[in-house]
């Protein structure tokens, strides 16, 4: 008797709620087949396995969300701000130019066959796009906090939403480098041309292994964010951005050749500006050496993504 | 009826040393390290604490299912579990269909984005197709009623609109099954009204809902089925009405006194509870008030230590749960950091103040950490007592002799002219 009581008047009180039950359900009808399909998907929730490994089959579920997260920091990017996404030229553009200056002009920094500019832009490039990637998907899970915590996704989508946005940079920065090509006219005459998307595969590879391994220790140490920015200012002196590397000792071309980065730099010049094509065997020391780190990122992440939640 | 949810000897363990590391610097972490190598510090079983402990229960498709139980008690763990943002330690779980929960209300807005662009993003990150969105949008902007802003970004929104925003796409979200944790749902009074009337309007419907609160009559209104969780167990299981009556009844002490001996005394190392106590009424049976007469409730407490102001605060239940009043003592002494001693605080419910029927009463030691009130120590329905009118016509039914509702039932002034 008291219960139902209780219910009219909860019903007289909130008139709202009535209105919303019959704005939002018109009725349960036939629902369309993707419902159906959804309604049918049944989620078994275990504990995390030993073995770390990569859900594809998952990751393709929730393609489209990652789309989402891309298209939503692209498009945030560079709201109020002033020149817009004409940042993506001309921060490559300045470094460039302070490195042209100062280690073209100055300090004689040693170019090979290539025009200095054209290296040098051909070097920033990459390695523009390599900072920042790095350091949005290392920082990806922190600054989605709410998503983190919230709302359950492969978390793998958050630093792979990080590597791929700054795509969109290196696109719109790419005009840079085919004016100088234009300007000094070395336009690239052989096949290697095709192998240039390649080398960015290897550049996102890298990252990637990266930025999964730094996002994830990120959750526990906060002192990734500090370490980020001056590995970042080392990085350029270590991956030849401003100069070639055939042109240095070659005790010292293997050493940097364990940075893939360093391959991904000459390879592009090779394939853009008709360089000296990278030593094979440099080469492949960096393509190995990204994919250890991209098998190691990925199994730390994966590894510790059951207790982001808990620790972040 | 095909089940919706099954769940199986789900547990799950928290290290508490875990979450110390967790904002620790790594400096901190490897000199932990270094101590376990070197021996002198140990992981001691007794840092784990299983929120779950071995929890089985199986939901029918179209149940609402009320969850309820104590603060710590395991509830939002499971609810973290079942909606996979954590993971469980041990056990299985299955789940037909999507699962959606209010707590993802606005969940991840962007306010450099625009309200249409948001209403897409939020809706993806939901787990809805573009496709559905796209079906949806002009419903969800419709109900939202911001139509005329729906290009500008969201951070020039007032907060109402931004939670309607965000409200309406949840609202035109609809997952098979829907998870609703009433504790931590933010949002003021009316926003909490629409969650629970989407809740409502859900299991109309015919979806799943598990809804996890301490309003105990939400839970009897609007659930079909209650589980009592208890130190990660369930300890009941049943119809709303049997659940509640249960926790109740176990979780009273149904006295009107009661005791800590001093090693097990409810507290921090700043203070403990020691007794409560509500003395009887002259006259009548113990535990018994007259509805008319002033209720004295003693809180007998211990400060260890001398640190900051410290001061009671009491609160009162009516039998279904819902909360009467919080009182605080405010007498100047509790301004100043209290030294250490017991001490007998004694408050003074006035007569004609509760209505008739059984009351309960939790008491904590508190401190005002602002903006945050810190318990030192809680004791939760410790004591009840019944009130009782004896109908001699005085009081505020007057003489009328019939049920008579409300959680109070003051004795009003009333002035009449004649006009």
């Amino acid at each position: 008797m008291r219960r139902t009581e209780t219910a009219l008047e909860e019903e007289r009180t909130t008139p709202y709620v009535v209105d919303a039950a019959t704005a939002i359900s018109p009725s349960p009808g036939p629902r369309d087949v993707a419902d159906l399909e959804v309604a049918a998907r049944v989620t078994v929730i275990r504990p995390a396995s030993r073995v770390p490994r990569l859900d594809v089959g998952e990751l393709w579920h929730y393609r489209e969300l990652l789309w989402t997260l891309v298209w939503r920091d692209v498009s945030v990017r560079y709201k109020q701000t002033f020149l817009g996404v004409a940042w993506a030229i001309l921060v490559p553009a300045f470094t460039a130019l302070v490195y042209v200056i100062v280690f073209g002009k100055f300090a004689n920094f040693p170019a090979g066959s290539t025009p200095y500019p054209s290296l040098v832009v051909a070097g920033v490039l990459p390695m523009q796009y390599f900072a920042s990637a790095l350091t949005l998907s290392s920082m990806s899970l922190l600054s989605n906090l709410p998503l983190v915590t919230k709302v359950y996704f492969p978390r793998t989508l958050l630093p792979l939403a990080g590597v791929s946005v700054p795509l969109v940079d290196f696109v719109i920065g790419f005009p840079v480098l085919l004016a100088l090509i234009w300007k000094y006219d070395t336009w690239p005459s052989g096949w290697e041309t095709a192998t240039a998307p390649l080398f960015i595969l290897l550049a996102v590879v890298t990252v990637l292994g990266l930025g999964l391994l730094l996002a994830a220790i990120n959750v526990r140490y906060r002192d990734v964010r500090y370490m980020i920015p001056v590995f970042l200012q080392v990085l350029p002196l270590l991956s030849g951005v401003m100069f070639a590397v055939d042109q240095i000792p070659e005790k010292w071309q293997w050493i940097l050749a364990l940075n893939p980065m360093t391959a991904v730099i000459a390879g592009w010049r090779w394939a853009m500006l008709d360089a000296n094509p990278p030593d094979p065997a440099q080469l492949a020391v960096g393509v190995g050496v990204a994919l250890v780190l991209f098998v190691s990122g990925l199994a730390v992440f994966r590894s510790s993504e059951p207790r982001f939640a808990d620790t972040i | 009826m095909p089940v919706a949810i099954e769940v199986d000897s789900l547990s799950k363990k928290y290290r508490l040393g875990e979450y110390q590391a967790a904002y620790g610097t790594l400096r901190e972490t490897l000199v932990h390290a270094a101590r376990r190598v070197t021996r002198k510090e140990r992981h001691s079983p007794a840092r784990e604490i299983w929120a779950l402990n071995d929890i089985s229960f199986s939901v029918p498709e179209g149940q609402v299912l009320g969850i309820i139980g104590r603060n710590g008690a395991g509830k939002s763990t499971l609810l973290k579990i079942l909606t996979r943002i954590a993971t469980p330690t041990a056990g299985r779980a299955a789940i037909r269909g999507r699962v959606g929960s209010l707590l993802e209300v606005g969940t991840g807005f962007s306010g450099e984005l625009t309200g249409r662009e948001n209403v897409y993003l939020n809706g993806a990150i939901l787990g809805m197709k573009r496709r559905e969105i796209e079906q949806r949008f002009d419903d969800i902007v419709e109900f939202s009623g911001v139509e005329k802003f729906i290009d500008t970004p969201v951070k020039r929104y007032s907060s109402g609109m931004y939670v309607r925003l965000a409200f309406a796409v949840a609202a035109h979200f609809e997952p098979e099954i829907m998870l609703v944790d009433e504790v931590l749902s933010v949002g003021d009074a009316e926003f909490q009204r629409r969650c629970l009337g989407r809740m409502e309007e859900l299991g109309n419907t015919g979806r799943t809902v598990l809804f996890v609160s301490h309003a105990l009559p939400a839970v009897a209104q609007l659930c079909d089925r209650a589980i009592w969780i208890n130190g990660g167990r369930v300890v009941g299981d049943g119809s709303p009405a049997d659940v509640i009556a249960n926790y109740l009844h176990q979780t009273h002490s149904s006295g009107t006194e009661r005791v800590w001996p001093e090693e097990s005394a409810p507290g921090n190392d700043l203070a403990k509870i020691l007794a409560i106590r509500v003395p009887s009424h002259e006259n009548m049976p113990p535990g018994v008030m007259d509805v008319r007469r002033p209720i004295a409730i003693e809180v007998v407490f211990r400060v260890l230590r001398e640190g900051k102001p410290v001061f009671p605060k009491l609160k009162v239940l009516d039998r279904e749960g819902a909360t009467a009043f919080n009182a605080i003592d405010t007498d100047e002494r509790w301004l100043r950091p209290t030294p250490p001693g017991d001490y007998v605080s004694t408050a003074w419910i006035p007569g004609n103040l509760l209505n008739e029927g059984s009351a309960i009463v939790e008491a904590a030691i508190c401190s005002l950490d602002f903006p945050k009130l810190q318990h030192h120590a809680a004791v939760y329905e410790a004591v009840s007592f019944e009130v009782l009118d004896p109908g001699e016509g005085d009081t505020a039914r007057g003489q009328f002799g019939g049920q008579w509702r409300g959680v109070v039932r003051p004795l009003l002034e009333w002035t009449v002219e004649r006009a």
